[in-house]
């Protein structure tokens, strides 16, 4: 096992992790900059940066749109390294990044991963290869010291819970939960105790939960459910480009919801 | 997943054709699907029940046709199999009809499926409406505009057809909304996929279903002429109907076949869809296969006058076929297939499909290569009623 700063910045924090993301070169190189430096100064614990990709299909449309505006922009991977560098230039919060196998085959699994390790980068999760085509991946990201990262939902296996656990590190990325939209926060936190339950069985990484993340409201919920930290996405995409001063009060906010352990542990049975 | 639904490996980047490069989360569904086609493709009852309905449903056999005037004219006998006459107007039915079946039995309450040009889409909702099953198409909204007859057919057959606005609105984009729509809803809902393309199992799925094509016309060539085609060529766009027709010829190593991208407006301008000849292999939509992309790797877009070629990449098994060697692909230009289009219509009373008549422009071009008697097999894999309008436009903006 590689030492795991996510584990640390759970146990240094003392509480659930507020994790913001963003899209690299979103809407582009200098703008994406500063907007990063927004979320890491209103209350990020750890960031989660994607690279742009033209077809991803495991996001939402507001992604896409924030995908589509950095590739616009003539953002190219190189860019997005440049811009992972000087972000670890300015911060020592747990990095991971999102991505989609293409981008990384094409520039070389070997070479993806060193360019990783040059910039400071902690996590890697490619959104589109799972566990059967994982394997040389994961070696080489192990090689690298770059925690390998794996989706687990309310529809995975027990079987293949078992085998993420054994590759993964870092944390595992909990999906909220699918296709349901329009439920009240509380049938989301019940849905989301289970899928939670069922994941610590098999590990002691941190679960960070993360899909369709809005409100301060659901943020509490999950926490309540036994989050060990949630990713909010399309919420603080959705500001860009348009609406970019309202970021930092929104990010603070969403970050002040993360309730201290004492307040939701006594409503924890 | 029992397999990983592999072709290869490649002979350029040694990773293996195809898989299942999809989120976790799509993962269970798919399973899903192979563990119901594993166990149904070989049941008698299954295979009895989709004989019937291709039969009696759908109008299988379809005919093959000796042209005679074109065959004249080429220096060869150019024979076509007749998928334009199949119930629906093209090939996909073959497919549409096996999945909606496979769909039943494992239960689904509701049918959605991507379209390009709409042929895959109306085959669905007629499905829909044969089994009674709901049916969500997801059609780029560029699409829907240039083929605007299919989404009215689709409308009517009681279908749902949603508009998808997002990148460059045509089929690589329905085809990643659709894939959220069912990693969503994955529980009732089939994903009635409309080529050899996408995640295992599809492409050994759908080339299951539509290799009936090639199978009945290798037995109509040899029944008729006692002999088998000298060169079967058909139109690859995802690559579906190249895939059912190569498929019966793939062991008779004496037979070349031919697949047909589009060149678009050129291969030099940088507006086509070739992407086994101009692409590279990488990983879209679930497969590793050859696809349009840039050095990053992102994907580019397609053109294609025809709709239903316009797609960056391609099933994986022609890459395989492709790289060693079994297959060659060339490229017909948009000019050349509507040309080849007005020459069907005219000479023989059969107006084909704008996807179709870029193998029937190819095969003007092999031809002269073959001997009188050879036969050169073009897979007619759709009608051109829904282009007609298309392509009168086409020629009144380029009228020389």
């Amino acid at each position: 096992m590689l030492p795991n700063p996510y584990a640390e910045a759970l146990k240094k924090n003392g509480k659930a992790l507020f994790v913001p993301f963003a899209v690299l070169g979103d809407p582009n190189k200098k703008q994406s900059i500063h907007i990063i430096q927004t979320l890491i100064e209103n209350g990020a614990d750890a960031l989660e940066l994607g690279l742009p990709f033209s077809d991803p299909p495991a996001d939402g449309p507001v992604i896409q749109a924030a995908d589509v505006r950095a590739l616009q922009s003539g953002i190219k991977i190189d860019d997005c390294f440049d811009i992972l560098e000087e972000v670890r230039s300015r911060t020592d919060i747990p990095i991971g990044l999102l991505v989609y196998y293409n981008l990384v085959l094409q520039r070389g699994i070997e070479k993806f991963y060193e360019d990783c390790s040059r910039v400071g980068v902690n996590s890697v999760l490619i959104a589109d290869l799972p566990l059967e085509h994982a394997t040389e991946a994961v070696r080489i990201a192990k090689e690298y010291k770059i925690a390998p990262v794996f989706l687990v939902s309310e529809v995975t296996t027990e079987e293949r819970l078992k085998r993420i656990a054994d590759i993964a590190e870092g944390y595992l990325y909990v999906v909220s939960y699918l296709g349901v939209t329009g439920v009240t926060d509380a049938v989301m936190e019940d849905k989301i105790r289970v899928t939670i339950q069922h994941a610590r069985k098999y590990t002691t990484l941190p679960l960070i939960v993360g899909f369709g993340i809005n409100t301060s409201e659901q943020i509490k919920a999950i926490v309540r459910a036994g989050a060990d930290g949630v990713i909010v996405a399309s919420r603080i995409a959705r500001e860009i480009p348009e609406n970019l001063k309202a970021i930092p009060a929104l990010c603070a906010e969403l970050a002040s919801a993360i309730p201290h352990i004492a307040e939701y542990e006594s409503t924890v049975k | 997943m029992k397999t990983l639904g592999q072709f290869g490996p490649s002979t350029s980047s040694g990773q293996a054709f195809g898989g299942c490069y999809v989120s976790e989360l799509l993962i269970p569904v798919l399973s899903e699907v192979e563990a119901a086609f594993l166990r149904y493709k070989d049941d008698p009852v299954f295979q009895k029940e989709l004989h019937d309905l291709l039969r009696d449903f759908a109008g299988r056999p379809t005919p093959i046709t000796e042209l005679s005037t074109l065959s004249k004219e080429f220096g060869c006998r150019i024979v076509l199999k007749r998928e334009d006459l199949l119930h629906g107007g093209a090939h996909k039915t073959n497919n549409v009809i096996g999945q909606a079946l496979l769909a039943k039995r494992m239960g689904k309450k509701e049918l959605i499926a991507e379209t390009g040009a709409g042929q895959h889409g109306v085959a669905t909702a007629m499905a829909g409406a044969l089994f009674n099953l709901p049916v969500k198409i997801f059609m780029g909204a560029k699409d829907m505009k240039r083929q605007h007859p299919n989404v009215q057919r689709m409308k009517l057959f009681g279908a749902e057809v949603i508009s998808v606005d997002s990148g460059s609105q045509s089929l690589k984009d329905a085809i990643n909304d659709a894939l959220r729509y069912w990693t969503a809803h994955s529980k009732d809902t089939y994903y009635v996929f409309g080529t050899v393309a996408g995640p295992h199992p599809f492409p050994s799925l759908v080339a299951y279903f539509q290799r009936v094509i090639g199978d009945e016309a290798r037995a109509q060539c040899l029944e008729r002429y006692g002999k088998l085609p000298h060169t079967v060529c058909a139109c690859v766009g995802g690559g579906s109907n190249a895939i059912g027709v190569f498929k019966a010829f793939i062991d008779d190593a004496e037979v070349q076949l031919v697949g047909v991208e589009p060149a678009g407006e050129g291969i030099e301008t940088g507006k086509h869809g070739a992407a086994l000849g101009m692409g590279r292999p990488g990983s879209l939509h679930g497969s590793y296969s050859y696809c349009l992309q840039d050095e990053d790797g992102q994907i580019q877009e397609a053109h294609s006058i025809s709709a239903g070629l316009d797609y960056p990449g391609v099933g994986p098994e022609h890459s395989f076929l492709k790289d060693i060697h079994r297959a060659r692909y060339v490229s017909i230009t948009d000019q050349e297939a509507v040309a080849a289009f007005l020459l069907l219509t005219k000479k023989e009373g059969i107006i084909p499909a704008l996807e179709a008549s870029h193998a029937i422009a190819a095969a003007q071009k092999i031809a002269p290569s073959l001997q009188k008697e050879d036969i050169l097999l073009v897979n007619l894999s759709g009608r051109g009623d829904k282009d007609i309008d298309h392509v009168l436009h086409y020629l009144q903006n380029h009228a020389a």
